[in-house]
């Protein structure tokens, strides 16, 4: 099933000829189980893509549908529950919130869905061991590495249960060995679980985790090219010390 | 939602620290301001707000009561002659007269002379002595608070001179301030009488106390009928009029009112800007949490929670800080009335603050902005 089905999108900031076109009728389709990186430079239009897709930013024309939905043109109030039923955030930053735990944080997106009290606890814990930090409960951001609060931000991307996963730069604050078992943990979401993983990055070192990568450039789609796991470079892979190391 | 908000808030502690004292500050300074104003206003009003009388018959063109003109007394019967008067008695109020200090200058007294048989316009918060004393001869009370400074007398039985007659203190009142300082000297209608030369068929006013059950607007229009040359004022209506002058009219309470008036307005900013920064501070996060699929209500719910719990607690600081000012002031002549209205009043305006000042800011939270929450 299409998780997401991008025609025609265009976005255009401002008018006349001041205007920026950021999206150039772009098509773009992203499958449940499917990890698809997205490549561009700088102003490529990526970071506008991911967020019309993540329907926190409107289109100027065209179409985007999440699992079915048509999204441009959905009245402003409408979208928040498109987000919250389908679509978990991952960002460069890790966006956590600093004065809450590991297990808060992920509970403020239980609340999000009405879930609340003991059942948040133990659900936002067992998201939390599933990401491998079973023992940083109650440690705050602060007090966690690069790696850990990514994977708390991942943890909290699936406590929505999203069928897509829209994840900005997620390895680009990381180190080699973070930077693994994260794309370790969006490969199961897609392949495992069947979800679809869209993935904005600049990190060559992670080319050979895509099932698709596509390039976009000047707010157009470039190349769309699926990805054999033989074919995938091993200059650009985490190297295997690196690996040990992580999966120790 | 609730242990975002708070734990949002409690999490810097050096910031919000600096949010409560920008609105403990507001509130503080709105407070005694406007307590400033209403000591101001009750320093000048006093006397007759504590008359106990319901109508005060005034001469012509009074603007304010120290002002008075003598009228005859022969207007005390035609009054007491109305249906609806329950009581009416002779009353003196006027800053002519003057008092002299032991080392030989003058000291200007506001001098109230009231019928002792009656229960309208007399002294209350008398402290030292008994004002059944005032029927003796050139008996007096007067205020501790200018006693001591203003016309030299510290103890019962000293002796001083008013208008150039012999005048005995019997007591002191405590707290019964006057706008022009000029002391405030409790006697008898007929010892003040004495005091001003003033022939003994006239007054300078006529309190009057209504029946029960008497409509107060009728009894007033009756009785302004029967009378001629003077006017007819409810308690309520020469308090106002005393205070429009005092307060307005001289200018003095202008300042204070203009002070009082900017105190609000910049307390209003402080508020706005402390909680509109501290709400900024966190666009980041609340644009995460539109990401997320958080409402705008659920949204303005944390917010609001902030602004609100920021408000709350910066107000009970504030508050209980002014009522100590206010406390201290009391023993001083010039009085800082912080009274439960004015509480009220300030609680209000301090979480509307706070709600109004995170609504502009909730603006900026509620549209995300793709760049702040991808790129930080």
């Amino acid at each position: 099933m299409k998780a997401i089905e991008v025609r025609n999108l265009v976005k255009t900031y401002g008018a006349g000829e001041t205007a920026v076109h950021a999206l150039k009728q772009i098509d773009l389709d992203v499958n449940e189980g499917e990890l698809l990186l997205l490549l561009g430079a700088s102003g490529s239009g990526k970071t506008t893509l991911i967020s019309i897709v993540g329907c926190i930013l409107s289109a100027t024309s065209g179409s985007c549908k999440i699992r079915g939905t048509e999204t441009v043109g959905l009245p402003q109030n409408k979208l928040p529950r498109v987000r919250l039923e389908n679509i978990g955030f991952i960002f460069q930053g890790f966006n956590l919130f600093p004065a809450l735990t590991a297990q808060e944080n992920v509970e403020i997106a239980l609340d999000l869905k009405n879930v609340r009290g003991a059942s948040a606890k133990r659900r936002a814990a067992e998201l939390l061991e599933r990401v491998g930090l079973a023992d940083k409960l109650k440690s705050r951001p602060a007090d966690l590495s690069g790696g850990q609060k990514q994977r708390v931000a991942i943890a909290r991307a699936l406590a929505g249960e999203p069928h897509i996963i829209l994840a900005d730069e997620p390895t680009a604050a990381l180190d080699s060995v973070s930077g693994k078992l994260i794309m370790d943990l969006l490969q199961e979401l897609a392949h495992e679980q069947k979800r679809a993983v869209v993935v904005v990055t600049h990190d060559n070192r992670i080319f050979d985790y895509a099932d698709r990568i596509v390039h976009i450039e000047d707010g157009e789609i470039r190349d769309d090219s699926e990805m054999q796991t033989e074919a995938a470079s091993s200059a650009f892979s985490f190297n295997d010390k690196q690996a040990a190391e992580a999966a120790a | 939602m609730a242990s975002l908000a708070l734990k949002n808030l409690f999490h810097e502690k050096v910031r919000f620290a600096v949010t409560l004292t920008g609105i403990v500050f507001s509130v503080i300074l709105t407070a005694v301001q406007l307590g400033i104003f209403q000591g101001f206003i009750a320093a000048s009003t006093d006397i007759i707000a504590n008359s106990n009388a319901d109508l005060w018959v005034v001469s012509k063109n009074v603007t304010h009561v120290e002002q008075g003109v003598a009228f005859s007394e022969s207007k005390l019967y035609q009054v007491l002659e109305i249906e609806g008067v329950k009581r009416a008695e002779k009353q003196i109020v006027t800053l002519g007269a003057q008092s002299k200090k032991p080392d030989g200058s003058d000291e200007g007294v506001t001098l109230v002379g009231f019928d002792l048989n009656g229960g309208m316009g007399g002294a209350w918060n008398v402290v030292e002595g008994d004002a059944r004393d005032l029927a003796k001869p050139d008996a007096v009370l007067i205020d501790r608070l200018y006693a001591a400074d203003k016309l030299g007398v510290t103890q019962i039985g000293q002796v001083i001179e008013i208008n150039s007659r012999r005048a005995r203190v019997v007591g002191f009142t405590k707290g019964i301030r006057i706008f022009t300082s000029q002391p405030a000297v409790f006697t008898s209608f007929k010892t003040a009488q004495s005091f001003l030369n003033l022939p003994e068929d006239q007054t300078l006013y006529l309190v009057i106390k209504a029946a029960e059950n008497v409509n107060l607007t009728e009894l007033k229009e009756r009785i302004a009928a029967e009378l001629t040359d003077v006017e007819v004022l409810t308690r309520g209506e020469l308090v106002y009029r005393q205070a429009i002058y005092w307060v307005i009219g001289t200018g003095a309470g202008i300042t204070v009112l203009v002070a009082a008036a900017l105190a609000i307005i910049v307390g209003i900013v402080i508020v706005a800007q402390t909680i509109y920064s501290a709400t900024v501070d966190h666009l980041k996060e609340y644009g995460t949490l539109k990401a997320m699929g958080a409402t705008n209500l659920y949204l303005y719910r944390i917010i609001i929670t902030q602004a609100v719990t920021s408000g709350l607690i910066a107000y009970v600081i504030g508050i209980v800080a002014s009522i100590i000012i206010s406390r201290i002031s009391l023993e001083g002549t010039l009085a800082i009335i912080v009274n439960w209205q004015l509480v009220t009043a300030l609680f209000v305006l301090t979480i509307l603050m706070c709600c109004a000042s995170s609504v502009v800011a909730i603006r900026k939270a509620t549209s995300i902005d793709p760049a702040m929450v991808f790129k930080g």
